[in-house]
Formats: structure tokens, sequence, C-alpha cells
């Protein structure tokens, strides 16, 4: 999908600066084509699938009038060949222009730019409390292999990969909102925030974020936390540590100085791999928890046929996911000295 | 000339305008739970049960159907219908103001209709207002529909709530106009607040011209997820849902349910069926269709499937109103008649396989429903099995709703179907069951063609007299339940669940929300106070 690190080697006796850029540059061009790619497969596949949105919308409904199916085909130039279709939606698009949802007619824009706070806010937190609980997990394991620490949390570590993750929210919600009534069962806020002081709205906001970011954060410290684990390991057995070592650095210093700093440097890629999720949202969470972002505006959209808003939020997602490997591509070289100097003609 | 049907709400109305008569007003809110976004506040463009319902509570319609399904006036006070079924006349309700402070008259009325007739606005439901040959303003509180050919349909299409001429009167496009989201009605809600995909919040119209609402705030709350759904009634966090049969035995039993939580059941205004393509040479005799009909023992699908919460069907009308011929006996499970039927029919087992065949044809053949509905599968797999002691093998697919729509039922490509239809009130089936409606975009799939049920039909719809029609509705009922073109199997019961603090319900035949605004909190056991 990327053209390999080696490029930047390539451009014998010429200023790093320069390479840096052209290479940059060279990247994102690329993700111009790629875009065009990826959505013409997603207009065809969207459009092979059997059904059409006009019986989804109007569907054995006897007191709908034919006449109603056909002007709506027509309005949306629903008759006219597939491959008509993507070159008019395309020229949309370049005008960044992505049409209205079949739904309800609004802009797909604003579909989007109205749930996109609510998919953002919660997986930025759920991201915030993965690494804060998973890299520590991580370390102590990998510098306590094989210790009690290690062992019980890989056990559990595996328990929490193996769960389905919509049970969990289905049990956390059971219990900790049902049953103790600790926090609220769904929902982003309560629809009487409007009668409230802004301060019990804030309340009220985090109040309900609590059990969505546990159940969502779930899976990702079990994760990140055996990425963690297995790097550190990598890192420990390296010559320089042995050396940090031998220079009677402290423990604690050889640990998180030494090993920490580059057993860290492969989570740039898998960040890098979270910035479409963090946008996109799950449809699975938002589902249980009646969240109101951009994973259901898109299963939604899929249920419903409403093609603008698949090819909006599926457009987006694209780009995000090449824009996030691009971005961890960039940051290796910009961190890793070993990547920058190393490949120098 | 004209005869003139004023009806008892005339009184009730005069009565009710006085401020001792108002009731409860608690001040508390309602929380309804949907699991889908409504879509469009505009009533003549809305499609989806999410909007319909919201609709209802912010615009009023001309006539309403009232808690025995019976036609009455909402903003008109009377109507007259001429002799010949071409002129009906309403008149409308003094005093009445739009939300914004307006006062509603005839000409709203007029744009309203007018704009659901420009096909420029996209009605979906134009057909049914297409033989409106003209509108007259008698005076602003007198309207006329002139009517291209007596079409009886035509009064309850009057239901269609108004929306007003001053808001729209200079919107380009409706559908996308400011107003299609923050709407302006005359209805005893009043729109509030729209936050997308979380909750709609409506507040009672103090001004209402029947009375108060009875609960202050409506809220319309998105929980997409039914189990989900069900936690947030127990714990209080919304105030009714729809409850399925296993919720409605089993999950409602619990202290923590019934102390809180009133269930209601009624029937639903549905059935479900299993339709033939009568264009399969395997169900062309009638003797077949009946057999099958025989074979199937409709107690215990709606005993395993339904848990008992169903009654069965007979006919393509709605259970308890005239149009459904009570008489008739349907085909009770016979397995005897239905051995008999198929013999004669000239189906055999001779090679003692346990299939039927003949001209060297074994008996099979497939059903196919939509994925999703629980009902509709567990009920087509039990057909299954009583099918198949009769020598009849059946089988079974299940396909995404998008696909089983486009594949099987609009292409005709099918042997039988296992689907359900919603029933309107009033008893016209055109669509359904008249020949007409095989092609042309109507929903007659299975190719049901009877003359004398297609003269009924018409007959039905140019009848005002609910006499008169129903012995003409009755008749099609019996009719199509001899002919058997669909298996008539059950009206599933609607099961609402509604927080106890809530009073005032009174389940009748048209449900328990026909009387909404009646419905009241004591002041003691209030939930939300601002």
């Amino acid at each position: 999908m990327c053209p390999p690190n080696d490029d930047l080697g390539t451009h014998k006796g010429r200023p790093y600066e320069f390479i840096m850029k052209t290479y940059i540059l060279k990247r994102l061009l690329l993700i111009v084509p790629m875009i065009i790619g990826i959505s013409f497969i997603m207009f065809i596949i969207m459009h092979l699938a059997p059904g059409d949105p006009a019986s989804m919308r109007y569907g054995l409904n006897p007191d709908i009038s034919d006449s109603a199916r056909a002007r709506f085909n027509d309005m949306y130039e629903l008759d006219k060949p597939v491959l008509y279709q993507y070159v008019s939606w395309m020229k949309r698009f370049v005008r960044l222009d992505f049409g209205n949802s079949f739904i309800d007619d609004k802009p797909v824009m604003a579909k989007i730019f109205s749930r996109l706070p609510a998919t953002l806010f919660l997986q930025g937190l759920s991201l915030i409390v993965i690494l804060c609980i998973a890299i520590p997990i991580g370390v102590i394991a990998a510098v306590k292999r094989n210790k009690p620490f290690d062992k019980i949390t890989t056990v559990l570590v595996f328990i929490g990969y193996a769960m389905p993750s919509f049970w969990l929210a289905l049990l956390a919600i059971y219990f900790f909102g049902f049953k103790l009534g600790w926090f609220p069962i769904s929902g982003m806020d309560s629809w009487y925030t409007e009668y409230l002081d802004p301060f019990f709205r804030i309340k009220d906001l985090l109040w309900h974020t609590v059990l969505p970011v546990m159940a969502t954060a779930f899976t990702g410290v079990a994760a990140l936390s055996r990425y963690t684990r297995s790097s550190m390991i990598e890192v420990l057995n390296e010559n320089y540590i042995l050396t940090a070592r031998a220079k009677g650095l402290s423990e604690r210093r050889v640990v998180i100085v030494h090993a920490m700093k580059n057993a860290l440097l492969p989570l740039i890629t898998v960040m890098g791999l979270t910035l479409p999720a963090l946008v996109s949202g799950s449809f699975i969470f938002e589902t249980i928890f009646s969240w109101p972002g951009m994973g259901r505006l898109g299963y939604e959209a899929i249920l419903n046929y409403d093609y603008p808003v698949v090819m909006g939020v599926g457009v987006i997602s694209t780009f995000l996911t090449l824009f996030g490997i691009f971005i961890a591509d960039i940051m290796y070289a910009v961190v890793d000295p070993r990547i920058r100097y190393g490949k120098r003609g | 000339m004209y005869y003139i049907a004023v009806a008892s709400f005339l009184f009730l109305f005069e009565v009710s305008v006085l401020p001792e008569n108002a009731v409860n007003t608690s001040g508390d809110a309602y929380v309804s739970a949907g699991i889908a976004e409504a879509r469009i506040l505009i009533p003549f463009l809305s499609t989806d049960s999410a909007s319909s319902s919201i609709c209802s509570l912010i615009y009023n319609g001309l006539i309403k159907v009232d808690k025995d399904l019976n036609v009455a006036g909402d903003l008109a006070k009377a109507w007259e219908i001429s002799e010949d079924g071409l002129v009906i006349t309403v008149y409308l309700k003094k005093g009445v103001k739009w939300h914004d402070g307006h006062s509603f008259s005839a000409e709203d009325v007029e744009f309203t209709f007018e704009t659901i007739l420009d096909p420029g606005n996209g009605c979906p439901y134009i057909s049914g207002y297409t033989d409106i040959s003209d509108i007259n303003i008698i005076d602003p509180n007198t309207v006329q529909f002139i009517y291209s050919r007596p079409y009886a349909p035509a009064l309850l299409r009057l239901s269609m709530g108004i929306i007003p001429k001053h808001i729209f009167k200079s919107a380009k496009d409706i559908k996308n106009s400011l107003y299609a989201r923050e709407p302006i009605g005359t209805g005893p809600y009043i729109f509030k607040k729209w936050e997308s995909s979380r909750y709609i919040l409506l507040e009672a119209n103090q001004e209402y011209f029947e009375h108060v609402p009875g609960l202050k705030y409506y809220v319309h709350r998105i929980t997409p997820d039914k189990t989900v759904q069900f936690l947030e009634l127990v714990s209080g966090g919304i105030d009714s849902m729809e409850l399925n049969p296993y919720q409605y035995i089993y999950r409602s039993i619990t202290k923590e349910f019934t102390s809180q939580v009133q269930k209601y059941k009624f029937l639903d205004h549905s059935y479900v069926y299993l339709g033939y393509n009568l264009q399969d040479p395997l169900f062309k005799d009638k003797r077949v269709r009946q057999a099958i009909g025989y074979a199937i023992n409709r107690k215990e699908i709606i005993s395993s499937v339904l848990l008992g919460l169903g009654e069965i069907c007979t006919g393509p009308f709605l259970k308890g109103t005239p149009y459904y011929d009570e008489t008739v006996p349907g085909y009770g499970y016979d397995t005897k008649k239905a051995r008999h039927l198929l013999h004669e029919a000239g189906w055999r087992d001779n090679d003692a396989d346990g299939v039927l065949e003949k001209d060297g044809q074994e008996f099979r053949f497939r059903i196919v429903t939509n994925q999703g509905n629980q009902v509709r599968e567990d009920a087509a797999q039990i057909i299954q099995s009583q099918l198949s002691e009769l020598g009849i093998k059946v089988e079974i697919q299940v396909i995404a709703w998008a696909a089983f729509l486009d594949q099987f039922i609009n292409k005709k490509k099918f042997q039988a179907v296992m689907l359900g239809w919603t029933l309107p009130v009033d008893p016209d089936c055109y669509s359904v069951w008249h020949s007409e409606s095989i092609d042309n975009g109507g929903l007659n799939f299975i190719s049901y063609a009877n003359s004398e049920v297609d003269a009924l039909i018409e007959d039905g719809r140019s009848e005002f007299d609910v006499i008169n029609r129903a012995e003409i509705y009755k008749k099609i009922h019996r009719i199509i339940a001899e002919e058997s073109p669909y298996t008539f199997l059950f009206f599933p019961y609607a099961m609402p669940a509604v927080q106890k603090r809530i009073k005032g319900i009174k389940p009748a035949p048209a449900g328990i929300s026909y009387n909404f605004i009646d419905w009241y909190v004591p002041e003691d056991e209030v939930r939300y106070k601002f």
C-alpha cells in the first residue's frame, strides 16, 4: 500500500530535508488515486447488492403510490447506469459535496459532522484510558517476566481478548447500570439537560460516559498490553540494555529511559492505525449504549441503502486510514534515528 | 339533498373547552422509546413510524379515528357528504391556533391538500388524493372537497395532518425547509428540540383546543438495542416500550417489573399469512391450497411462536371491525380433510417414500420470508414440520428485506411467502386483492384474480354507508377465505408496557394511545420536576 522506507535512501547526495519533502509529497499524492480506486470499488459493490433504496423506503406499503418510487429514483438518478452515477458522484465529490441522504434529505456532510463529536469524544477518551492502563501493564509484565504479576495479567488479558465485546458491554450495563444503578444504562446525556445548570450538564455527560469508555477500552487494553510486553521483552534482550546495566545505572533508569523509549516506538504504527477507528466509531458499542456516533450512522446507512451516506462515511474512513499510515511512517522517520540517519547515503 | 353526519363529539367538544373540565396537568414527562430516528416532521412526507407518531402529536387532521375505530372529528367540527358521494363539506372548529399564535383557517386546509396534490412535492401518498378535483373555501371555517368519483376511503384520508400555510407558502422545497425539522402545528404538543439520534423533545401546548395535555413533556428517545430498552424500562429511564411475547410472558414477572410497569395487550392491526404464487402450477388447484390450510395447526403456531399472544385469522380484514366476518369458519386443523383434498387433487404417495407425487413430480415447495422477523421464521418451521406429516416437503429460505423484495416479490419469482400486512382502519383492499394490482406497481404479487372480488372491491370504494360497506367486505372475506390464495394464520397481539405512575390509560380496539392527552401522573408520583 505504501512504498518501503528504503525510498529515503535512493536520493544520494541530496540534502535530507529535500529527500524528506519529496517523499512526503509523493506519499500525499499517492493518496489521491488510492481514494479514487477504493471509492470506485465501494460504489460498485454497493450497487451490486440486491435491492434498491426505493423499495427499502416504500416497499410493500399499500398506501404509497408507484409514482412515488419512480419519482424517488428519478430525483436521485437511480435509474441511470451505475457508471454514470459514479461519475456524477465523483463530480460532486471533487467539490467536497457528498450529496444529501436518501433517508431525511439532510446533507451528508452535515450528518457526519453532527455525529463526529460523539464518536471522537468516546473513542478519544477510551484511547487515553487504553494507553494509561495498557502500557504500564505491558512494561511491568515484561520486566517481571514469568513472575506472578506477569502470569496473572497474561491470563486476564487473554480472557479479556477472547470475550465478545458486545457481551461484555451488556454485562457491564446489567451490573453497573441496572442492578447496582451506579451509572446510566444508555445514552450520551439525559434529555432534560436542557433544564439543568451547566455544571450538572457536564456531570451528566461524564456519568453517561463511564460505562461506554470502560467497555470500548477493555479489548484495547488487552491487545495493547500484550503488544507492549513483547516489544519490551525484545528490547530488554538488546546489547545496549546490557551496556546500560553494566554502566551501573539503576534498574529504574534502565527500564524507563533506555528500554521503554525504544520499546514504545512500534506503538506509533498502532496509533496511526487507530486514527480511522477514532473517527468511524464502533457500530456495536454505539448501538448498545445508544451512543449517537458515526458507527451507527454508517451502519444505518448501509441497512437503508442510503448510498450518499455510505459513500461519505466510506471515503472519510478510507482517507483517514491512508492518512494514518502516512503519519505513522513519517513519525517513524522523525523519532527513530536509526531510520533517519542509518539510511543516508 | 345532503344527509348530515354530525357525530356526537360535537357535544364533547362543547363541554371540554370549559376550564373546569381540564384533566390533571401533572407536569411530568413521558419518555417513549424508539429504535430509529424520525426522518421528517411533515405529515404527508413521513413514511416511517417514528416520524408519523411524532407528527400525530404536533399536527391535527380534519378527521381522526376514535377509540372504537370510528370516524370522529379532529379539526373538523362536523362534515356532510353529498348523496352522490362527490362532495364532502367540512365545518372547521373555531378559535384553533397554530403553535406560533396564528389562527387556523380553511386556507390552511386548502393549502395542505394542494401541496399534497402537486407532484413536485413528492408526497408518497398522492394516489389517495388524486380523485379530488377541486377544493373550495366556502368561508374561513368551511371547506368543500369535490371528487371526480365517489371514493369512500376519502373521508379517512382527510385525517392527514394539516400544515400551516403562512409558514410554508413561500417555501420552495418543503422537505428541505427548516420547518420540516422544527415543525409548527395545531396539535397537543409543541416542538421544542431535536438532538440528532438522541431524542426529540416536545412540550405540552397550553392552548390546545381540546384541553391541556396531562403530561407536560413528551420525549422520543432513541435506544436502538431492544435488550437495553427493556433494562431502561424496568429501571425507569423510559416510560414505555413494545414488548415481545417472550418479554411479556417470562421477563415481566419479576418484582422489579410488576411493581413499576403495567403491561397491556390488544389485537395488533396486522395479520400474518402464508401466500401462494398462483401462477405456480403447484398452487393453481384450489384444493391443494385448502388442504394446506387444513394441515396447518394454527393453535400450535400461536401457542409456541407467540406464546399464546395472538388470535386465529381467517381473512384479510381487521378482527373486531364490522368488515371482518366472524362467521367464516376458516380452516380448522384437520389432517383427514387435508389428505382427502390432496388425494382428490391427484397427489398420492405411490412409491411410499413419504413424499406425495403427481405425474412423476414430488410435492416440494419453498417458503421465502424476510430476515429479522423471528415470529415468521419460527412459524415457517412449524408449518414445515406439520406439512411433512402429510408428505409435503417444504424448504425455508430466509433472506434480507431488500433482496427479498428485489428478487422474489417484485419479480414474482417465489412459490410461497410468509409475510404480514398491517391493516389500515379503512377496509379498502384494492392494492392487495384487485386484479388490476397484479401489475402496475400493485401489491397483488400472488396474482390473485377473481372478477367477483374485483367488482365488490370497486363497490366498496364507492359506498359510504358503513352498514352497506360491511356487507360488501364480509362477502369479500368469505370468497377469499374459501379460495384460499393465502392461508391466513394469525393476528398477533400488540403488547405495550407503560410505567405505572402514568394513569388514565384505557385500552380500546384502537389501542392505548388514542387518549394520550388524558394521561397524567398523580402529584406525589411525579418523576421529572424542573
